[in-house]
C-alpha cells in the first residue's frame, strides 16, 4: 500500500455514509428561520461521501507513509530529534492532568502549579536563570518573548535609544526575523575562518544604540563560542544584553550554563532538548528564563509558592503582560518535567556526552568523502561543505534526495548560509553505534554513486510515493486546494 | 561566471551601474547562481531612504534567503516590479534585470565599491 496516492474526494459515492442517526424526535426549525438570510451559504456543502472503513484504510494507509524519529534514523541539524520516550505520554494521559481546565480554581489543580513551578525551577537550574515563564509556543515565540524583555528592560531604564540588535552570520533564521517582529534593526557580525564569531567585529557593531546580542552556542557549525565570556562582557559594557538561542543547549546539559556564560535571558526547545515531539506531532513549547534584573518584565502570570500553597501571580504592574492565553502548552510541559526527572542530573550530562561523542563519531566516518572542518571537535551536531571530488553537477540537494532512498530522513541541508553546500546533520545521543555507522555507509556509497553514476543522484528519489518534485514550480505557483 | 564591464560591484555580490546622479542596483552572476532558483523578491517604496551597507530588499530562493544591501546610501526612485510575478527574471539576466533605481546620497561613497576587475579578481580569490 506504499503506493496508496487517492484523495479521500476519489472514494466517495453519493449516499454513502458512516454512520446511521436514530429518527429525528424534536420539531425540525429550518435554518432560515434561526439565521438572517445575509449570513448563509448558498453553496452546496462538498464533502466526501465514504464508510467507515473507507476512512479508517484511506488514513491509516497516509499514515504509513509518515517517517518520523519513532520509524527511522532522523539527523536534521538544529532539530535535536531525538526519540521521544513513551512514558512522557503515559505521565501527560494522566486523568488529574488530561481532565483540568485553566480556569478551575487554583486550589483544585495545586498539582499542576506544582509541576509548573518545578519545573521552572529545573530549567533555571540547568540555564542558570533565576526565574522561567512556561508561556512561549516554542522556540521562535520564546525569543521573541525575551526581546520583548529585553525592549522593556532598556524602556524601563528611560533609555529608547537602542534600537539595534547584533546578530552573527552563522544564526538561525528565526533571530533575525524576531528581531525586527519586536521593533528592532539588527546589524550582522561575520564569523572567523574557524567559524565563531569574529571579536573584532562584534567590536565594530557596539554603540550606545545596541539593545542586545542573540547567539547560540554552541553556534549552527557544531562550535562552541568559546570566547562567551569576553563577549559577554564587551556587550555589557556598552550597556547591551545577551540573548541565549538554546536550540543547540543539548550539547551542553549538566556540562555549562548560558547564566554562567553572561547570558541575561534564555529560551529553551522542549521540543528539541526535553525530549517531545515536533512539528505535527507537536505542539512545541519554549520556555523563557531571565535573570533577577528582568523579573519584573516577565509575562503574567506567573506561577509562585507560598509555605505550601501554589498561586498565579497576576500582580506585577511592570510586566510585558500575556504571550500567549491560559499557561502555555501545559501538557508538553508535563512531559518535559518527566523527562527531566527520569533522566536526573546525571542523565542529562550523559545524553549531552553521547550526543557530542555521536556527532563526532559520525564527522569522523564521513571525513574522507565529504569536505569537514579539519581538526575540529564539534558538539551536538556539524556541518559539511558538501562532497570531496565530485562531479561538479553532483549537489548537496541531489545527495539529501538519494538518502530518502537508503530509508534516511536527510540531514539540513543549505544551513548554515555561511557553508557552501552545507549538510548538517545531528544524530543526537538515542542513536546507537550500529545506526551510526550504518548511516554513514550509506553516505559513503551515495559519495561513489556521485562518482560513477551521478544520474542516479540527479533523479533520486526512486523508492518514494513522490519521486523529486518541482520545489521552484511549487514555490512560484503553489497549489493550495483541491480542485476536482 | 558573467562579470559586466563598467559596473560597481560589492564583496555581497550587489552590483551598480551609474547614470548621472542616479543608479541601478542589482545582483551578480554569481549571486543568483549561489542562490539558486529565485521565487520571491522583497522590494521597498519609492522615496525610502537607506544608509550605505544597509538592507533594502530581500530575495528568497529554494535554498535561502539573503537580503540586499545598498552598495552606497541613497533614497529609491523607482523599483523593478516585473520581479514581484516573475522573480525569476534575476536568474535569468541578472545584469539586464535591476532590482531598484536610487539617487545617490553622496557619490565620493562610490569610489568605495569595487571595478569589475576588481569584483573579478575578488572572486578568484576570496570565494
Amino acid at each position: 500500500m506504499r503506493k496508496y496516492n487517492k484523495l479521500i474526494f476519489e472514494l466517495s459515492k453519493p449516499g454513502r455514509t458512516a454512520y446511521r442517526l436514530p429518527e429525528n424526535d424534536v420539531e425540525e426549525i429550518a435554518v432560515e428561520e434561526l439565521i438572517p438570510a445575509e449570513y448563509l451559504n448558498d453553496d452546496e456543502l462538498d464533502l466526501p461521501e465514504v464508510s467507515e472503513v473507507d476512512i479508517i484504510r484511506h488514513y491509516t494507509n497516509l499514515s504509513n507513509k509518515n517517517f518520523g524519529v519513532d520509524t527511522g534514523f532522523y539527523p536534521l541539524g538544529s532539530c535535536t530529534m531525538k526519540y521521544n520516550p513513551k512514558v512522557n505520554e503515559d505521565m501527560a494521559g494522566l486523568e488529574g492532568f488530561v481532565n483540568i481546565h485553566p480556569l478551575q480554581p487554583e486550589e483544585t489543580v495545586q498539582g499542576a502549579l506544582r509541576l509548573m513551578y518545578e519545573l521552572d525551577q529545573a530549567l533555571c537550574e540547568i540555564a542558570g536563570m533565576d526565574k522561567m515563564t512556561l508561556q512561549p509556543a516554542a522556540g521562535a515565540h520564546g525569543e521573541l518573548t525575551g526581546l520583548t524583555l529585553i525592549k522593556a528592560y532598556h524602556e524601563n531604564r528611560g533609555d529608547t535609544n537602542r534600537t539595534k540588535i547584533i546578530i552573527p552570520d552563522s544564526a538561525h533564521g528565526t533571530n533575525p526575523a524576531t528581531a525586527i517582529m519586536a521593533g528592532f534593526d539588527t546589524i550582522e557580525i561575520k564569523s572567523t575562518e574557524e567559524g565563531i564569531v569574529d571579536i573584532e567585529s562584534l567590536k565594530a557593531a557596539l554603540s550606545d544604540e545596541v539593545a542586545g546580542l542573540m547567539l547560540t552556542n554552541p553556534n549552527t557549525l557544531g562550535l562552541f563560542e568559546k570566547n562567551i565570556r569576553e563577549m559577554a562582557d564587551l556587550v555589557h559594557e556598552c550597556g547591551g544584553l545577551l540573548y541565549y538561542d538554546g536550540a543547540n543547549a543539548n550539547a551542553i546539559l549538566g556540562k555549562a550554563r548560558p547564566g554562567d556564560m553572561g547570558f541575561d535571558v534564555v529560551h529553551f526547545n522542549i521540543h528539541k532538548t526535553f525530549s517531545t515531539p515536533h512539528g505535527g506531532g507537536g505542539p512545541g513549547s519554549g520556555p523563557v528564563g531571565v535573570k533577577d534584573i528582568l523579573l519584573d518584565f516577565l509575562p503574567t502570570p506567573t506561577v509562585e509558592k507560598d509555605g505550601d500553597r501554589y498561586y498565579l501571580d497576576y500582580d506585577r504592574p511592570k510586566s510585558v503582560g500575556r504571550m500567549k492565553d491560559f499557561h502555555g502548552h501545559f501538557n508538553v510541559l508535563v512531559k518535559a518535567y518527566t523527562y527531566i526527572l527520569t533522566m536526573g542530573r546525571d542523565g542529562l550530562e550523559r545524553a549531552s556526552e553521547w550526543a557530542v561523542l555521536n556527532a563526532n563519531y559520525l564527522a569522523h566516518k564521513l571525513k574522507d568523502h565529504y569536505n569537514v572542518q579539519e581538526d575540529a571537535i564539534f558538539k551536538h551536531e556539524f556541518v559539511l561543505a558538501g562532497l570531496k571530488d565530485a562531479l561538479s553537477e553532483v549537489t548537496t540537494l541531489d545527495v539529501a534526495k538519494r538518502l530518502l532512498d537508503y530509508g534516511y530522513h536527510p540531514p539540513t541541508v543549505y544551513f548554515p548560509l555561511i557553508v557552501n553546500e552545507a549538510i548538517m546533520p545531528e544524530p543526537t545521543e538515542t542513536e546507537s553505534v550500529e545506526t551510526l555507522e550504518e548511516f554513514a555507509e550509506a553516505l559513503i556509497k551515495i559519495a561513489e554513486e556521485a562518482k560513477e553514476d551521478p544520474e542516479i543522484l540527479k533523479e533520486a528519489p526512486h523508492e518514494t510515493p513522490v519521486r523529486r518534485v518541482n520545489e521552484t514550480q511549487a514555490a512560484r505557483n503553489p497549489i493550495l486546494k483541491y480542485e476536482g | 561566471m558573467k562579470v559586466v564591464k563598467g559596473l560597481y560591484y560589492t564583496e555581497d555580490h550587489e552590483w551598480l551601474k551609474v547614470d548621472g546622479d542616479e543608479a541601478y542596483i542589482g545582483l551578480s552572476d554569481y549571486a543568483q547562481d549561489a542562490l539558486g532558483d529565485i521565487v520571491y523578491v522583497d522590494l521597498p517604496e519609492e522615496d525610502d531612504e537607506f544608509d550605505k551597507e544597509e538592507g533594502f530588499a530581500a530575495v528568497e530562493s529554494v535554498k535561502a534567503a539573503a537580503d540586499v544591501y545598498m552598495p552606497v546610501g541613497g533614497t529609491i526612485t523607482a523599483i523593478n516590479e516585473d520581479l514581484f510575478d516573475n522573480p525569476e527574471l534575476l536568474n535569468e539576466d541578472p545584469y539586464e534585470n535591476w532590482i531598484v533605481k536610487i539617487d545617490i546620497a553622496d557619490k565620493d561613497e562610490l569610489d568605495e565599491l569595487m571595478t569589475s576587475e576588481e569584483y573579478e579578481k575578488f572572486l578568484d580569490e576570496e570565494v
